[in-house]
């Protein structure tokens, strides 16, 4: 029996490793798997190279891995945001690297990625200083320039729902890079808030179909930082360092 | 300067509403773009009957996007461009960010509505860096509207805070994209961006030709049926 379910994210993220590259969902907070980034950088896992459209906001999730020292590199569309300090402090010190790529090309280099293709011409970036070193070609008179895909070890998914054999739907505009994603890793793990039983999602109504995802964690609750910002929630991770210096208080 | 009224910047999202047919598939960039919803009739926000519907595209995967939310009815998985929490009209669809960039790129948005730093007569767009050192680039979804979009507008106030043109010969700044811009909304004119260079088409009251062009960095033609920029008191 095909089940893909696993008890924790800790349980979930097992086999993620130390320089691997690692495809995170979400646009801002909405699909950033929040509890499944928290359980890598529990598992002191370290040297990653990040592929997502931010880089974080706040102190939760992806500002959190990037504020533990752990992101050697991210490639995004559009690290600044009014509550990306995180960034913009290790930016500054030099301590990560920054690819920054058009968001339409991400998403399409993710999904040639999943789909098997070496490469696509795209108009976008034609002329600018984001075209430096890459093959440009003019087709039918426009000008385009060559993208290549991207491959990831592992990709951290959000999703809404999902059923044991890791069929996924999802929510209003929290789908953003989950579907290409999924498509792209050679490990996909996707946290849901509500596993429900095989056959609960209509066929018809399966956003990611099962052959795309690995693995599976029900968080049924996840933490916001948006909330945590207007203090409709407290927060209910603590990162490690900060763990360690409660600790030797104690 | 006496007795000229550049147009407020609602005034200015106003104006660029009213050259949005109906039934557009419209992008609103971050920031003063947004601003523009604003001013389309209520029943243009779609779903509704009669009147001229608007079709508003998030890329973050929303096609349908409707008012801001009251306070404590936000839904942090339904957020705009700018991650702000927004709501969706009836008749909406969700997708994902290939399907949202595949809409941008393929033509299928009629309109991109941009800001600007600098805009060429040639219709070279700088938008997304100033190429000061000590800032980090961040380009988001502007390079592929620039690229895709079947028409970009800008609107921007038609010169710097202090005083340098934004209209100008030759963008100094990175570009976002080359000859994309078809037309631009300033606090002081309506200016076409042709073959030929800019074509002024409106220009707001008291406002002389030769003040407007030593406000800008490119020779301007005027229109011979060049009308006065009015905007009715919002903002």
């Amino acid at each position: 029996m095909i089940d893909k379910r696993a008890k924790t994210p800790a349980e979930a993220v097992q086999g993620v490793k130390d320089g691997d590259t690692v495809l995170i969902s979400g646009f801002g907070e909405a699909g950033n798997p929040t509890e499944l980034i928290h359980a890598v950088i529990d598992q002191g896992i370290r040297g990653l190279t990040v592929v997502a459209n931010n880089a974080g906001n706040g102190h939760q999730g992806l500002a959190a891995l990037i504020e533990a020292g752990r992101v050697k590199k991210i490639i995004c569309s559009f690290p600044r945001s009014s509550r990306s300090e995180v960034f913009q402090d290790v930016y500054n010190r030099g301590a990560i690297e920054l690819e920054v790529v058009p968001q339409g090309t991400l998403a399409e280099r993710i999904r040639a990625g999943g789909a098997g293709i070496g490469g696509f011409y795209t108009p976008t970036g034609v002329g600018t200083p984001l075209a430096e070193g890459k093959e440009r070609r003019t087709i039918d008179g426009r000008d385009y320039l060559l993208e290549l895909p991207i491959r990831a070890d592992v990709a951290l998914v959000k999703a809404h729902r999902a059923d044991p054999w890791g069929n996924l739907t999802y929510r209003k505009a929290a789908r953003n890079f989950g579907p290409p994603m999924c498509t792209a890793a050679k490990l996909t793990i996707v946290q849901v808030e509500r596993i429900v039983a095989l056959g609960d999602i209509d066929p018809d109504h399966v956003v990611t179909p099962s052959i795309f995802v690995d693995r599976i964690v029900e968080v049924a609750d996840p933490i916001s930082e948006a909330k945590i910002l207007l203090g409709r929630e407290k927060p209910r991770w603590i990162p490690p360092h900060e763990r360690k210096a409660k600790e030797a208080r104690r | 300067m006496s007795g000229i009224r550049p147009l407020n910047r609602e005034q200015m999202a106003w104006r660029v509403a009213q050259d949005i047919p109906g039934g557009a598939f419209v992008n609103l960039g971050i920031g003063m773009p947004e601003m523009v919803a604003n001013h389309l009739p209520q029943d243009a926000r779609g779903g509704a009957r009669g009147g001229r519907e608007v079709v508003y595209h998030c890329e973050n995967g929303i096609l349908g996007m409707g008012p801001l939310p009251k306070p404590g009815e936000e839904d942090f998985d339904l957020v705009t461009a700018g991650k702000k929490p927004v709501t969706a009209v009836t008749g909406a669809a969700f997708f994902d960010s290939a399907a949202s960039f595949a809409m941008i790129r393929g033509g299928h948005i009629d309109i991109a509505v941009l800001g600007a730093f600098q805009v060429a007569e040639n219709g070279d767009l700088a938008n997304w860096s100033t190429g000061a050192t000590g800032a980090f680039p961040a380009v988001g979804g502007a390079m592929d509207l620039a690229a895709g979009a079947a028409q970009v507008f800008v609107i921007a106030e038609h010169t710097t805070k202090q005083g340098e043109a934004k209209l100008v010969r030759r963008c100094t700044y990175p570009l976002t994209g080359i000859r994309v811009v078809t037309r631009v909304f300033t606090d002081l004119a309506v200016i076409d961006v042709a073959a030929e260079g800019f074509l002024v088409r409106e220009m707001v009251d008291g406002l002389s030709f030769e003040a407007l062009q030593a406000k800008t960095g490119a020779t301007l033609t005027l229109q011979n049926d060049c009308k006065p920029l009015k905007a009715p008191p919002v903002g």
